[in-house]
């Protein structure tokens, strides 16, 4: 399904003017199906709010512009945002922080319970094992454990198969690395990464880590003060590094290293994921030596 | 979520925000007393007259809206209303003044009704002007210092002045995971709005198992926190703040025994005679 969003608008606060803050001022963006689209911009930009629209958990006010995901238009009072939420999947900061149930089982269940209502146990089972080994665990070692008594990894991994389990077309997470330390912030990543080759179509990711953003993401978007500065593939957004830098905003290592070894002659202009980064500087170092 | 006002204190430079929180919570005490003196019969609504009088010039010299004070009335409008219907239907005494089927309403139901709506309207309004000048921190500081006398007692005052204001400041905290917990389960597919009321708060189990392990979480981590800084109670502790009466506090409290006073005499009309 694609996103489309046409001059959205949010504020918080509305009722009074002292307090009012406007999150986003005439958001315009469009995300294709199968995009891996990353979301940039420092606390405060705006990008929690905006993802929050995007499954209806923050309603489109009047005159606040529109979204349009798929057959889905989300000004639409009459809009059915039941089934809308089960096709976009939100993964929050800490997503830990949402399991709630005795097992890991009935944890993972809890969505597909939500969104239908005379599903069939054996169906719920097949459904549930297969979200809990999309996430790389091991169902049956895990299933009727309480999800407590889970390490820190893999609470995380059981939450995000808990909003899997409903097979969105889209998937949301906000800073879904956050805390992670860095073996664990790679498997996640190889995690999503599979995720984009099962039934998740889309991919957005929230992030303030650049490098994560051009290590996975196809295109993103910078957002600040409530508005979207650029939109292309990384590439493209993190040209000018100046800008960034003005914005409290940081560029991926291999960014550094391109602008570095441009100042001696060597012209990489890779795709700025560290092994097109790598190939492309053997490359330039093999002419260099012929 | 983010609207559920907690506290309402209203930042301004002003004559009551100055004043000493005890002397502040002891006023209110007074004036509460000062509100329930004032007796029915005959002079009543002169007395009420007064503490409204009070009640205003308080709000003009603290700088606050009177709109906000009047604002405290809505979380407990339902309650008088309450209490002043039961009055006019079933206080049968007096003489009948409207009869409709089985509806008889006589005067002294009317009476009392309006007896009951300006008693408690004023007590609420009196306490609202406490809390929209008094900081939740310094009403907190204030209650630990009148309690002071209980350690005589034993009573572990400082302790429970601590567990005051660690809930007072972990509310907005909570409030916001709160917010955000609701989100989540939203986005899986939670109602928390259809249903009847037994389905409605079955629907809240997953919110509060999670708010509840965060709270566990939470404490722990506080109570480490503060073990590391070899926090140790009330011994030998000094204040950042410390309260000190002044010339507002004395003016305070002889407006507010000018008010008593005045009640006492409006509602002992000899005395009132006496007097005048």
């Amino acid at each position: 399904m694609r996103i489309e969003t046409e001059n959205l608008s949010y504020v918080y606060s509305q009722s009074s003017k002292a307090l009012a803050v406007h999150a986003l001022s005439g958001v315009s963006l469009t995300i294709e199906e199968g995009d891996f689209f990353g979301i940039i911009g420092h606390t405060g930009s705006g990008k929690s709010t905006f993802v929050q629209h995007l499954n209806g958990l923050i309603k489109i006010g009047k005159n606040c512009g529109g979204i349009k995901i798929g057959e889905y238009d989300l000004a639409d009072k009459k809009c059915d945002f039941k089934s809308l939420r089960a096709k976009v999947g939100m993964v929050f900061q800490y997503p830990e922080q949402q399991l709630f149930a005795e097992t890991v089982r009935e944890d993972v269940a809890f969505g597909l319970r939500n969104f239908n209502k005379d599903i069939s146990e054996q169906e719920i089972e097949s459904r549930v094992r297969e979200s809990i080994e999309l996430v790389g665990l091991n169902y049956d070692r895990i299933k009727n454990k309480s999800p407590f008594e889970l390490s820190g990894g893999q609470k995380r991994r059981v939450a995000i198969a808990g909003v899997i389990v409903t097979r969105p077309e889209i998937l949301v997470l906000d800073e879904p690395a956050a805390g992670l330390d860095p073996v664990g912030k790679r498997e996640f990543l190889s995690l999503l990464k599979r995720l984009h080759k099962s039934f998740v179509r889309t991919i957005i990711l929230v992030s303030h880590d650049m490098n994560i953003v051009s290590e996975n993401c196809t295109r993103a978007a910078i957002f600040s003060g409530g508005k979207v500065l650029s939109v292309g593939t990384p590439k493209e957004i993190f040209s000018d590094h100046e800008k960034l830098k003005s914005l409290g905003l940081d560029v991926p290592v291999t960014a550094y290293l391109e602008k570095a070894l441009k100042t001696v002659g060597i012209d990489t202009d890779s795709d700025l994921t560290v092994d097109g980064f790598i190939d492309a500087y053997l490359n330039q170092c093999a002419e260099v030596d012929e | 979520m983010k609207d559920v006002a907690f506290g309402q204190y209203y930042p301004a430079e002003s004559f009551v925000h100055k004043m000493d929180a005890r002397v502040k919570i002891l006023a209110v005490i007074a004036y509460m007393v000062a509100v329930f003196l004032v007796k029915s019969v005959p002079y009543q609504f002169l007395g009420f007259a007064a503490c409204l009088l009070f009640v205003m010039i308080a709000t003009a010299v603290a700088k606050v809206p009177f709109l906000r004070v009047l604002k405290s009335i809505k979380a407990i409008l339902f309650f008088v209303v309450l209490s002043a219907v039961l009055q006019l239907f079933f206080n049968t005494s007096g003489t009948l003044v409207f009869e409709w089927k089985f509806i008889k309403i006589y005067n002294g139901g009317l009476l009392n009704a309006a007896f009951i709506i300006a008693r408690i309207t004023l007590i609420v309004l009196g306490a609202s002007i406490l809390t929209l000048t008094t900081s939740p921190v310094e009403i907190a500081d204030g209650i630990e210092s009148l309690l002071y006398p209980l350690k005589w007692i034993k009573f572990p005052v400082h302790e429970f002045a601590l567990i005051m204001s660690i809930a007072l400041r972990f509310i907005p905290t909570l409030l916001d995971e709160t917010d955000r917990i609701i989100k989540a389960q939203k986005a899986r597919g939670a109602d928390f709005e259809s249903g009847n009321i037994f389905k409605r708060a079955k629907a809240l189990i997953p919110v509060l198992i999670p708010l509840l392990i965060s709270s566990f979480r939470r404490a722990d981590e506080l109570a480490d926190a503060m073990d590391a800084r070899c926090y140790s109670g009330s011994k030998c502790r000094t204040k950042y703040k410390k309260m000190k009466l002044t010339w507002r506090d004395l003016i305070g409290t002889l407006v507010i025994g000018g008010l008593i006073t005045g009640v006492v005499l409006l509602n002992n009309s000899g005395l009132l005679a006496v007097v005048i």
